[in-house]
């Protein structure tokens, strides 16, 4: 009496993967089609309530308003760009973002030793219309802080805000 | 006359097991990279960069994405909107969906993302445009640029 099967007849069972790899490749294909380096983005935050909302309180917590007046020319270029802390005005030529993060410096080290005097500084940029917007975003990283040698960033002006110019 | 037996043919088989990890490792790294969120972002816009902007820590509680074109067009969620004047429609939508979830309109952020070209006054113009419908949180996106 004889059981079970003769083990010679055993056949090896192989999947056909010719299937599954096809899918897989075509999934990889549209992953790789698909991706795109994304470049970190950072924000600049800008709180700007209406004019009429703005309180009186508002305005008397602000000891120094720094004012940076940017002109234009026609190809939307900086024309002029010049600065006033109330009692003090500037007006820059040559390297002129680096000049007012150095106003701007200057402005708040008049006031070093008070642990909060940052929070009582704000800086309203006066831009004309056809500025381009990249200059508008040098101007506000040039107030808002600076690189120092040492590779820490050091925050100078942290309120902004823009005043209406879009009449044109 | 003798001929020689034909000798038995094998099928000669590689392994398929490093391939089939390897390529099953490179999609799970595609699916986990993928960022369909990318609808947000207008691939057209070039941002100004600066080294002083940092990547957002926390997400705000609702944001509203506006990319804005040197021409003065807007695209909002990967919808065209020609001028800046018939956004209007589209942020009450937009602050009434904020409410709804609980967030009050101070707390809606604007998040700007305009062209390096576009020129400020336009930027200004759909500032005032948010403005009306009470929004006053206002981000400027620009590109992070290494030190």
């Amino acid at each position: 009496m004889r059981y079970g099967r003769d083990s010679s007849n055993d056949e090896e069972v192989t999947l056909n993967m010719t299937a599954m790899i096809d899918i897989v490749f075509q999934l990889l294909v549209f992953f790789i089609m698909t991706f795109k380096v994304v470049t970190m983005e950072g924000d600049f935050d800008i709180k700007m309530p209406m004019a009429a909302e703005q309180t009186t309180t508002d305005i008397e917590n602000v000891t120094t308003l720094i004012t940076v007046k940017i002109t234009a020319d026609a190809e939307g270029q900086v024309a002029s760009l010049s600065a006033d802390n109330g009692s003090k005005g500037e007006s820059f030529s040559d390297d002129i973002f680096g000049n007012l993060t150095q106003f701007v410096e200057q402005t708040l080290g008049g006031a070093e030793g008070d642990p909060s005097s940052d929070d009582d500084f704000e800086v309203e940029f006066d831009i004309d219309y056809g500025l381009r917007y990249e200059h508008t975003v040098k101007a506000i990283e040039s107030v808002s802080g600076k690189i120092q040698t040492d590779g820490t960033i050091k925050t100078l002006v942290e309120k902004f805000k823009l005043r209406d110019n879009s009449g044109g | 006359m003798r001929f020689r037996k034909k000798k038995e043919t094998k099928i000669m088989e590689g392994d398929l097991t490093p391939m089939i990890d390897v390529t099953f490792q490179l999609i799970a790294f595609f699916m986990l990279l993928i960022n369909f969120s990318e609808v947000d972002r207008a691939e057209e816009i070039m941002l100004p960069s600066s080294v002083l902007a940092k990547p957002p820590e926390t997400r705000p509680d609702y944001q509203i994405i506006l990319n804005l074109n040197p021409d003065g067009s807007v695209k909002f969620e990967g919808l065209d909107v020609e001028k800046i004047e018939f956004l209007s429609s589209i942020l009450d939508r937009e602050v009434s969906s904020a409410q709804r979830e609980g967030v009050p309109k101070d707390a809606v952020a604007v998040i700007i993302r305009s062209h390096e070209a576009t020129p400020t006054g336009l930027v200004q113009k759909l500032i005032k445009q948010c403005q009306s419908k009470e929004l006053v949180n206002f981000k400027f996106r620009v590109n992070e640029q290494l030190r």
